[in-house]
């Protein structure tokens, strides 16, 4: 052991040695970048096609149809996922067995099975109508989009209900209490007090959901929907360019999610309303019960 | 005139384990009632009863002559709807150990979410109204702020300001100041001091004992479920004439 009282304290420096193992690592992400950089660059793509598509009106119409669906289908899947979860969650037996039941039901069918048991409904029922009023022929209703929408929309429900049920389990029960003990009925209590703080755990496994529905609107192509996936492909049957259009597709996909993530820590942001740090407010600011006068 | 709150012969279980026995209580007009008792004795469940958190099985609660949670007909009770329910709750207000503060919504959100959006009383009346109770329970300047950002004692003074922005005709506290570190404490009771001098009818669950002694017009003991015992502080407290009160007293002193 040095003793410190023969050394000038002053003189002494900390050396910084080059951190090489970053370093290494650093080359070698850089590396494996410029590989793939290469390998894109002198493989057989057309980048100008990928230009040439990117904007152009077919493909647009495709992104225009992935939106729309992913929108719709998430809009279905969060009200019918509340609902069920609210469901699940009640004191009314026969409700809660109806919800379990959904969930049983369209979580475990395959997506692409329900868009396709959608589809062809009319193999079954060719007409179908309100308890006999309203009959319609199946075909005409089941559009592409129609069968698209309930396929995507009702198993989205199914994983909803889940994750809405998680964060109304995270709100403490004396929540739901003080609103009913300020005259709320249970609905409005759920609806105006539970489910807002319920948000907050609620939202990011919702984002992950809703970034899941962009890519999971791809099945639609297989029921003639014409979502991005399905206009690349019509170009690329009439020009073989089928890299360059995977890639603008992918380009679109890209897109879309980076901006809905975005929009997600927004969200986030306004439902953490309250929540900020606590810690950060000194106790001793407190103004005591020195209003109330001497007691 | 009729009692403010009146149970008569209540029954409550759950499952097959009874947690009030045959209880009765009548509390008047601008009386403070506060109900002492061992743990697991029902006295929380006494005041969710009251409070209609929880339905009971035996017996009836009248709050304001008006019987809570039913509806008569000859000799039948026939349960009212949620919204019948949740209407009646209007007039007990309930102070809970944990504050139960919408951590959502700022102070004075707290305050007029009740006024406002379930009584639909005019917004701005009920904002001054909010205002003046702020500055009555000591927190005018916090209107603004989360519940998250102030102290235990601040929460709880801004719970028991939401229970009154009802303008209950009772206000039930259950343990209001278990959860508060000790320096907090006499902030809160200071509040309800006040409160039960101006008038305020009053049931306190509390372990204060000498918050009992000094405030009650009449002390409750519960035990098993069951009231053991009730008289006057003098008698419950200071000079407790029933040995399992006065053993209780002397456990908790
Ligand atoms: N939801 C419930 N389910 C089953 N048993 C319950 C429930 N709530 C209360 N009990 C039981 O009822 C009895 C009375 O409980 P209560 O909460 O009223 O006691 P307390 O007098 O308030 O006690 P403490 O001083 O600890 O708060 C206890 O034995 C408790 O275990
Ligand atoms: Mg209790």
């Amino acid at each position: 052991m040095q003793d410190l009282a023969g050394i000038d304290v002053q003189r002494l420096r900390i050396s910084r040695p080059i951190p090489y193992r970053q370093v290494a690592a650093s080359a070698l992400l850089l590396a494996f970048l410029a590989f793939v950089a290469h390998a894109f660059w002198v493989g057989a793509i057309e980048w100008h096609y990928v230009s040439d598509y990117l904007f152009s009106a077919p493909i647009l119409k495709g992104v225009r149809g992935t939106i729309v669906m992913t929108v719709c289908a998430m809009v279905i899947g969060i009200v019918l996922g509340t609902a069920v979860a609210m469901m699940r969650m009640s004191a009314n037996p026969a409700l809660r067995w109806a919800a379990t039941g959904y969930i049983w039901l369209f979580r475990g069918i395959p997506a692409l099975l329900q868009l396709l048991l959608w589809f062809n409904l009319a193999l079954i029922f060719p007409t179908i109508s309100l308890f006999g009023f309203f009959p319609v022929n199946t075909v005409d209703v089941m559009t592409p989009f129609v069968a698209a929408l309930l396929g995507l929309g009702i198993q989205q429900g199914a994983y909803t209900a889940e994750v809405v049920r998680s964060g109304i389990l995270s709100v403490d029960r004396g929540q739901m209490e003080a609103a009913q003990s300020i005259g709320m009925t249970r609905l409005r209590a759920m609806l105006t007090i539970v489910l807002p703080q319920a948000m907050r755990v609620i939202v990011p496994p919702i984002g992950n959901e809703t970034i899941g529905m962009v890519k999971l609107t791809s099945l639609a192509s297989v029921i003639q929907y014409s979502e991005v996936l399905r206009t690349v492909g019509d170009v690329y049957y009439a020009n073989s360019r089928v890299i360059e259009l995977l890639i603008v597709a992918g380009i679109w996909y890209m897109v879309i999610v980076t901006v809905l993530s975005i929009g997600q820590s927004y969200i986030e942001k306004y439902f953490s309303k309250g929540w900020g740090r606590a810690a950060d407010v000194p106790k001793a600011l407190s103004d005591g019960p020195a209003a109330m006068g001497a007691a | 005139m009729s009692p403010i709150l009146q149970a008569v012969h209540v029954q409550k279980y759950y499952g097959a384990f009874q947690a009030l026995k045959d209880v009765s209580l009548s509390v008047d007009r601008g009386e403070v009632v506060c109900i002492i008792g061992p743990s697991g004795s029902g006295k929380s469940t006494l005041l969710r009863c009251a409070s209609q958190l929880e339905s009971i099985d035996g017996g009836v609660i009248a709050v304001d002559g008006e019987i809570a949670g039913f509806r008569r007909s000859g000799d039948t009770l026939v349960p009212l709807s949620d919204g019948q329910t949740a209407r009646q709750r209007q007039n007990v207000g309930m102070v809970f150990q944990r504050f139960n503060l919408f951590p959502h919504r700022s102070v004075l959100e707290n305050l007029l979410e009740g006024p406002v959006r379930v009584q639909k009383r005019p917004a701005e009346d009920c904002r001054r109204e909010a205002m003046a109770l702020l500055e009555r329970v000591g927190l005018t300047a916090k209107a603004a702020s989360y519940p998250n950002e102030l102290s235990g004692g601040q929460q709880q003074r801004v719970a028991i300001a939401r229970a009154l922005a009802m303008r209950p005709k009772i206000i039930l506290f259950d343990e209001p100041t278990s959860a508060l570190d000790p320096e907090l404490v006499g902030e809160v009771l200071s509040v309800m001091k006040e409160l039960a001098k101006s008038g305020m009818t009053m049931v306190v669950v509390t372990h204060e004992i000498a918050f009992c002694r000094e405030v009650a017009d009449r002390v409750v003991f519960m035990d098993g479920g069951a009231i053991i015992a009730t008289g006057s502080p003098e008698d419950m407290i200071v000079r407790p004439q029933n040995p399992r009160v006065a053993s209780f007293i002397s456990a908790v002193l």
